[in-house]
């Protein structure tokens, strides 16, 4: 069941104005035609449309890894859009996890090695890098895997290690695209599960790409876009919570 | 990072082992090759560096050690009375045919060395005394003559042959550095060198000569010029006349400098192009870490490291595979071979410009790359 907006908690995202252009002259693209977004703490937003209705590159946008051409972008209180990209950089690899569509694993690296990537970033030991991100392995029920290369897992499992790696620096802000398109059912069930339990933390967000219908339920919210534009945003109120 | 960037490189083991080859066998090329370039250049002053005397005095007009211009048999004494020359003695050198007693006849280069001090002579001698090449006819080969010559079966100490009709006796059997026209060469006295030739107005080949301790021999030798007006060089100089005359006057420096080039080049083309290409295909591991918070600097500096690990690997693989040939083709000294400190140090040199330009590709197209790239 699907109702209208209805939010208390404070914005961990605020977009006003967003506009994205791709290209030059006859051949430039308008993908985002002025957005308006708040995404708040607690919740899981999805972003749902029409293919090439500017979800992904919204998402680029609020993740601060797509320079927008107008409008205004704030995480967590800063402000994004306007922070130059080294420092953005730095703020990204501090206060946000990553989930793609194509799991992105590095294929040299063994599940514990690639979970403990962001925490190699922020120049944290090997040793306790390794050691954080076999417990994390082991939140998402993969602790009998860590040595396991990316090749010899399957695509849920590839895909539960990704949220391992999104979620060991416990980030405030997830951004996921496309997080279930690569799994069968019931593999992309559990990860949205996964995904909702994090949402629900209450100081942390969690922002979906997806035309996935049926994970629609494990989302707060769900943003519609149509041809670069926002044309709707809902509540979602599961069946017995309502 | 740097440990993710080592597992990233040697993970994709097919190009690994790629550009590993490449630059191995970029640097095994290089090193071969200016190795077996320097051997020949040893080679060409060897005349030189085996009498191993500080001043050499010539013809104001020589080109290199082995084109003699005779001097007046008089320079020597000039030569003494330059202030500053503690001592100064006679050379001969020049090309005579010895007739064996098979009858076999081989051309020689006959090196006359003055009797009181023998100054010039060989420092190791293989065989026999050098010393009883003041005995009555007696010379000294070199092992080169020995093997020229039909080996040492057919010319040993005590060996009796024939130049210009005069009789020759081997004495001893000394060890030289082969020269680059590897002629065998027969010393003995300067007087008797001269009983051996043909009379010619002007015998005497060079002046070997010493400035005295203390002054600087730059200032001895510009001395010697102006009262004499003969030509004076150090042992180095002379060695690096003769031997820029050879890159001059033969295809040698432009044989093995369009080796080199190529080695250098095929080395930068493999490594570049296979370096990229690991670069481009991991584009969007790449693209994933810089959104995950990894700096573009971090990201050259994995780079980096991946590029001159690879690279010092290759090094280490190529010399190596090169000093394993020099060691095993050059033994016996039948090919010239000197892998110098300064050869490796330059071949280090170019392979980690090699690496530098191959990251340097990757680094510009990754600053390039908009991590939104792992999105699409």
């Amino acid at each position: 069941m699907i109702t209208m907006d209805d939010h208390t908690q404070p914005a961990a995202v605020r977009a006003r104005g967003i506009v994205k252009s791709f290209g030059t002259g006859d051949t430039q693209v308008t993908v985002l035609r002025g957005i308006d977004l708040d995404i708040y703490l607690g919740e899981m937003l999805l972003l749902v449309g029409e293919s090439g209705g500017g979800k992904t590159t919204l998402l680029s946008a609020i993740a601060g890894i797509l320079d927008i051409d107008a409008g205004d972008i704030d995480v967590l209180g800063v402000p994004l859009s306007r922070l130059p990209p080294g420092k953005r950089t730095v703020f990204r690899g501090q206060t946000m996890g990553f989930i793609y569509q194509q799991f992105n694993l590095l294929p040299a690296l063994t599940a514990a090695e690639n979970v403990a990537i962001p925490l190699l970033i922020q120049k944290i030991g090997r040793h306790e890098a390794i050691q954080r991100a076999r417990a994390m392995l082991d939140r998402v029920g993969l602790e009998d895997r860590t040595e396991f290369l990316p090749k010899n897992l399957s695509g849920g499992q590839q895909q539960r290690v990704a949220i391992a790696r999104a979620l060991v620096n416990e980030p405030r802000l997830l951004i996921c695209d496309e997080p279930t398109a690569a799994l069968d059912g019931p593999n992309g069930q559990k990860v949205m599960a996964l995904l909702r339990e994090v949402g629900r933390s209450p100081d942390r967000c969690v922002v979906v790409v997806t035309h996935d219908s049926r994970v629609f339920q494990y989302g707060d919210r769900m943003a519609r876009l149509t041809d670069g534009r926002i044309v709707g945003i809902e509540s979602i109120v599961r069946e017995g919570t309502a | 990072m740097n440990y993710v960037a080592l597992k990233m490189l040697f993970g994709d083991r097919a190009k690994y082992l790629m550009l590993l080859c490449g630059l191995t066998f970029s640097v095994m090329l290089i090193v071969q090759q200016g190795s077996i370039f320097w051997g020949l250049m040893m080679w060409s002053q060897a005349s030189i560096s085996n009498v191993n005397v500080p001043i050499w005095v010539t013809d104001p007009g020589i080109a290199q050690v082995d084109e003699v211009k005779p001097i007046a048999s008089t320079a020597v004494d000039r030569v003494r009375s330059v202030d500053g020359v503690e001592w100064a003695v006679p050379l001969y050198k020049g090309l005579l045919r010895a007739r064996l007693a098979s009858g076999d006849y081989h051309q020689i280069t006959l090196t006359g060395l003055e009797s009181s001090t023998l100054i010039g002579r060989p420092a190791e001698v293989l065989e026999g005394r050098f010393e009883d090449i003041l005995q009555p006819d007696a010379v000294v080969l070199d092992q080169w003559a020995v093997e020229r010559m039909g080996g040492p079966g057919i010319v040993t100490v005590g060996t009796i042959f024939e130049l210009n009709d005069k009789l020759a006796r081997v004495v001893a059997i000394a060890k030289t550095q082969k020269s680059f026209t590897n002629i065998p060469v027969v010393y003995t006295t300067y007087e008797r060198a001269l009983r051996y030739v043909p009379r010619e107005r002007r015998a005497l080949s060079y002046v070997l000569a010493k400035a005295k301790d203390g002054l600087v021999v730059d200032d001895v030798i510009q001395r010697i010029r102006e009262q004499t007006g003969l030509g004076a060089f150090t042992e180095e100089d002379f060695g690096v006349k003769t031997i820029m005359w050879v890159l001059k006057n033969t295809g040698i420096g432009i044989n093995f400098g369009t080796t080199i080039l190529l080695g250098f080049i095929v080395g930068m083309a493999i490594a570049g192009q296979t370096f990229y290409l690991f670069t481009v295909e991991n584009l969007r591991q790449f693209g994933a870490l810089k959104a995950m918070g990894a700096s573009g600097l971090t990201l050259a500096r994995m780079i980096l490291l991946q590029a001159f690990t690879v690279g010092l690997t290759g090094y280490g693989l190529g010399i190596g595979l090169a000093t394993v040939f020099g060691f095993l083709t050059a033994r016996g000294g039948s090919l010239p071979f000197v892998e110098t400190w300064q050869l490796l140090l330059l071949v280090l040199i170019a392979l980690l410009t090699i690496c530098a330009v191959s990251a340097l590709i990757s680094i510009v197209k990754l600053a390039r790359l908009e991590p939104a790239i792992v999105f699409r």
